[in-house]
């Protein structure tokens, strides 16, 4: 179990928000702070029969039963097998809860409207429909990821009704 | 610290009622007719009445007269609840023996500075 | 001091929807009795003012509580429903008409008030209804009240009569209250005290000239006043004034969270409840403190108390959100009354049991089957009046609704005495659907459980009653996620019975744990029929297709639930697992799993918000280890055994399907 990242980045003007920066196939990831409710460590999981690849399964979370989801394969990336650093970062989008399943968890950062940058096309119409856009701090660049639309409910219907 | 005793069939104006004097340092119960009301005031001592008009078993007006008829409760400020459209109500009331009226609707600060004003 | 009123919200409107309900019923019986006597018995004064009061008391409260369009739709009601109850207004079948149209536009607008919506457009035109229907000459509500103005004070001449104390008022409060407007200038005047032993200490013999140095509005002294000016001799003169008063409504907005009315007994057990089973915890708590080995015997005695606790509270709290089933069923008069008119047909629905109690959750979700099947007995059950007298029935058919426990279910019925199923018609029906082969001899009992299928509807026409797209199917699958199940039966001529089950409770489910692979799941007792060892001679596979076992002559489809759920990990031989035989829908299927596990008690969660619909599945449960556990539905594995299978041969299926729905069922 994890607890809480520290906050870095200098303090920009009053429009910046706070992402959670995470990695996933040394590519860094970033989701607004405020939708993430809290961070662990991998535990065993109970799968959901035939759902899609990336839903692992569901997790008990004090009671909750929560959603878990690869983001490796969510992506279309290449999975990997877990190990103790990898993470669950708990995301909690309109009072829906979701797992999703990161290589590892970097800091929190601040990010000001002049960091973004505009987002070429991507390869692969799949991912590109859960990027909400580009940040550029210090010489990192960071997709920002639309968690809502990842845990949508419809997506996921959707989604097991193909698998199905 | 003064009793008062709410009479109303409607639960929800019961509980505001209570809740109202209750937060303002009295101490309140509550009976949901007439019939209801005059059993507990027999059992203890109530030093105001706030009693509906409209109620079941016995009305309001009806409690009042037989409140007056008790020893104990031939002075007690008794306050009736009416709506502005019950002018007889009202007098009736006062003719029952009734020391004032409170109009609803009614907000809790006006029921507590009513209640003030009565029990000093 | 603010406080705010908002915590009383949900009980007014609880109340009122209470208040409505009650007025309807009410309205229903006067309208029945107007039109078995023609309109003339006078009606019941002791229930007009029934009516009245609820419509006084919603007006009262809305007001209190800021509900401003509740209050003005409700006081032109009351208005009209007090000309009725006073006489000035005759009752009849017309002004009935209107009140009940008015009872549901209240219902709509206090339901829309609860959401924070606007009213329903048509409020307003019904209330001008409502107004113009009352008597003429009604007092309009009060006008504002007129500003005074000039001048620096009053002059006030205040003599109380003799019995100005009887009514509980008190001269010096009415002083005291003066004094806090401004500067009072006071002047007893006792020349009416009379000599000591005619002293009467009840009487009031003092008067008081009274000046106020400040100019206040005439009507701020008015509500000084306004109680005792009957009782005594009062003058105002102002000297000079100047004023301006103001008031504001108070408005608060609410979004009602659902709640239940429990009774108080219920709440006492729980507290009593809750007491023994701290002592019982203590008394734990000390016993594993200093523990040795011989006290082993009180340790388990201590945990079997615990455990009996346990269950009691679980018992009491669940009961607490058990309801009358009398809650649904008060709405079926009504929808029996407007639906039977609007198709001219003559329906009397009699009710009973309607104490029978069922979980809130339950309760919520079998309205709209229910409604369903009384619509659909109404529509395509009930003969039209002449065709009954021609059969020698009488005009008035008939729809019952009873509900009763039995064998730890809610059975629930609604039976007519109609036409009973058209067996042709439907029979043709699914032959048409490519539902049935056309060579397929059916049971009638097979013919009924027909209409359960998608895509049946025999009406001739969709009006806008049953056909609403809302099929039989869906009322099947809809008391299946509630872990029940309905069933048919019928007599031609005389009458059809449909027949629902439900579970006591959602939440808490006794199931069976079965490990399959690495994974365990749980599948409620109630569905488990049998549980055998295989014999791998009685499972056949005709034509490479789904496999099938014989279960003492019967042919049952066979579910793999390793293969149907992908599971990774090994797989056993039949001879090495356990076939569990699953019924539902009057259908059996073969579940294989590795092992029964044992029986558990399992809290139902539900995995809907967050994940999609699973087939197979219903809920989730986290088990004692803290691990998720998946509860297995029936009805859906069951078709899916069928479905699969019915892709196989036709002969073995057939076979199997007739075995399997020859075997009685409940």
């Amino acid at each position: 179990m994890h607890d809480t990242v520290s906050v870095t980045g200098t303090p920009r003007s009053g429009d910046s928000e706070q992402y959670l920066t995470f990695r996933l196939d040394g590519l860094d990831y970033g989701i607004p702070i405020m939708q993430v409710q809290e961070i662990r460590g991998w535990t065993k999981v109970t799968p959901l029969p035939n759902s899609p690849r990336y839903i692992k399964g569901v997790l008990n979370l004090r009671g909750t039963i929560v959603p878990i989801i690869d983001l490796r394969l969510r992506f279309n990336l290449e999975e990997v097998p877990y190990d103790a650093l990898t993470v669950i970062v708990v995301v909690n989008v309109g009072g829906r809860l979701a797992g999703l399943v990161v290589d590892a968890v970097s800091d929190v950062i601040a990010l000001a409207p002049e960091d973004r940058r505009t987002p070429p096309e991507f390869e692969g119409q799949a991912n590109r429909q859960f990027v909400q856009g580009l940040a550029q701090v210090d010489d990192k660049l960071l997709v920002l990821i639309d968690v809502d639309k990842l845990v949508n409910h419809e997506t996921l219907a959707e989604a097991a009704e193909a698998a199905a | 610290m003064p009793t008062i005793m709410t009479v109303d069939d409607t639960a929800s104006m019961r509980q505001m009622i209570s809740f109202t004097l209750g937060s303002a340092g009295y101490e309140v119960i509550e009976a949901a007719d007439g019939a209801e009301a005059l059993k507990l005031a027999q059992d203890r001592k109530v030093d105001l009445v706030i009693a509906d008009v409209n109620m079941p078993n016995m009305d309001g007006i009806t409690l009042v007269k037989s409140l007056r008829a008790m020893e104990q409760y031939k002075f007690t400020p008794i306050l009736m609840l009416t709506t502005e459209s019950q002018a007889g109500k009202r007098d009736q009331g006062r003719s029952a023996g009734a020391t004032g009226w409170i109009v609803k609707p009614f907000n809790p600060e006006q029921l507590v500075d009513v209640v003030r004003k009565v029990l000093g | 001091m603010a406080i705010d009123l908002r915590r009383f919200h949900a009980t007014f409107f609880e109340e009122s929807l209470e208040g409505v309900a009650a007025m309807e019923a009410e309205l229903l019986d006067i309208e029945r009795v107007l039109q078995r006597s023609g309109g003339v018995q006078e009606a019941d004064a002791e229930r007009l003012n029934r009516i009245f009061r609820a419509a006084h008391s919603i007006k009262g409260g809305a007001g209190t509580f800021g509900f401003t369009d509740v209050a003005h739709f409700a006081h032109a009601l009351e208005s009209l429903l007090d000309d009725i109850r006073s006489g000035r207004r005759a009752l009849d079948l017309e002004v009935v008409g209107l009140l009940m149209r008015a009872v549901d536009c209240l219902r709509a607008i206090v339901l829309a008030a609860r959401g924070g919506e606007a009213p329903p457009a048509e409020a307003e035109a019904l209330r001008v209804a409502l107004e113009r229907a009352q008597t003429a000459g009604r007092p309009a509500s009060s006008a504002p009240e007129p500003v005074a103005s000039t001048g620096s004070g009053w002059e006030i001449e205040f003599h109380p009569h003799e019995r100005f104390f009887h009514t509980g008022n008190d001269p010096l409060r009415l002083l005291r209250t003066l004094a806090e407007l401004g500067q009072l200038v006071v002047r007893a005047d006792v020349s009416r005290l009379p000599a000591w032993d005619s002293f009467d200490p009840e009487l009031c013999y003092l008067g008081w000239s009274l000046t106020l140095q400040k100019p206040v509005a005439r009507s701020a002294l008015d509500e000084v006043f306004a109680w005792v000016v009957g009782d005594c001799e009062l003058q105002l003169r102002p000297i000079a004034a100047a004023a301006a008063p103001s008031d504001p409504g108070p408005k608060t907005e609410e979004r009602g969270a659902t709640s239940i009315r429990v009774a108080t007994a219920k709440v006492d057990a729980l507290v009593d409840i809750v007491g023994e089973l701290v002592i019982t915890q203590t008394m734990l708590s000390q016993l594993v403190e200093d523990f040795t080995p011989d006290r082993l015997a009180r340790l388990r005695a201590g945990v079997a108390q615990l455990e009996r606790h346990t269950r009691d509270l679980q018992d009491a709290v669940l009961g607490i959100r058990m309801l009358p089933i009398g809650f649904v069923f008060s709405r079926f008069p009504r929808l029996a009354r407007d639906v039977s008119a609007m198709l001219g047909k003559q329906v009397e629905l009699v009710i009973s049991g309607e104490r029978t109690e069922l979980d809130k959750a339950i309760i919520e979700r079998i309205t709209d089957p229910l409604t369903h099947l009384v619509r659909n007995s109404i529509d395509h059950g009930i003969e039209t009046p002449e065709e009954r007298r021609r059969a020698g029935k009488p005009a008035y058919g008939s729809i019952r609704l009873d509900a009763y426990h039995k064998a730890g279910n809610v059975v629930i019925e609604v039976s007519d005495d109609g036409r009973g199923l058209d067996r042709e018609r439907i029979l043709a029906k699914a032959r048409a659907l490519g539902l049935v082969a056309p060579e397929a001899e059916l049971e009638p009992a097979q013919i009924d459980e027909l209409i359960f299928m998608p895509g049946f509807s025999t009406a001739e026409s969709v009006n806008d009653l049953s056909g609403r797209g809302v099929g039989l199917d869906v009322v099947r699958s809809n008391i299946r996620a509630l872990g029940g199940g309905v069933e048919v039966s019928s007599v031609p001529g005389q009458g059809t019975r449909f027949i629902i089950r439900l579970p006591l409770t959602l939440a808490i489910v006794d199931g069976m744990s079965l490990q399959v692979g690495n994974e365990i799941y749980i599948l409620p007792l109630a569905w488990i029929a049998e549980t055998l060892r295989v014999q791998p001679e009685r499972v056949s596979q005709p034509a490479g297709g789904p496999e099938i076992i014989s279960v003492r002559g019967e042919y049952l489809p066979l579910l793999r639930l390793d293969r149907l759920f992908n599971l990774p990990g090994r797989a056993r031989e039949l001879d090495q697992g356990i076939v569990v035989i699953i019924e539902a829908d009057g259908r059996r299927a073969g579940l294989f799993v590795d092992e029964l596990l044992g029986q558990q008690q399992v809290v139902l969660k539900s995995l809907e918000p967050h994940c999609a619909r699973l087939e197979g599945i219903s809920a989730a449960t986290i088990l004692g280890d803290g691990t998720v556990a998946l509860i297995l539905d029936a009805g859906s594995l069951v078709r899916q055994a069928y479905s699969a299978a019915s892709l196989a041969a036709p002969a073995a299926l057939g076979a199997a399907q007739a075995a399997a729905v020859s075997t009685t069922v409940h």
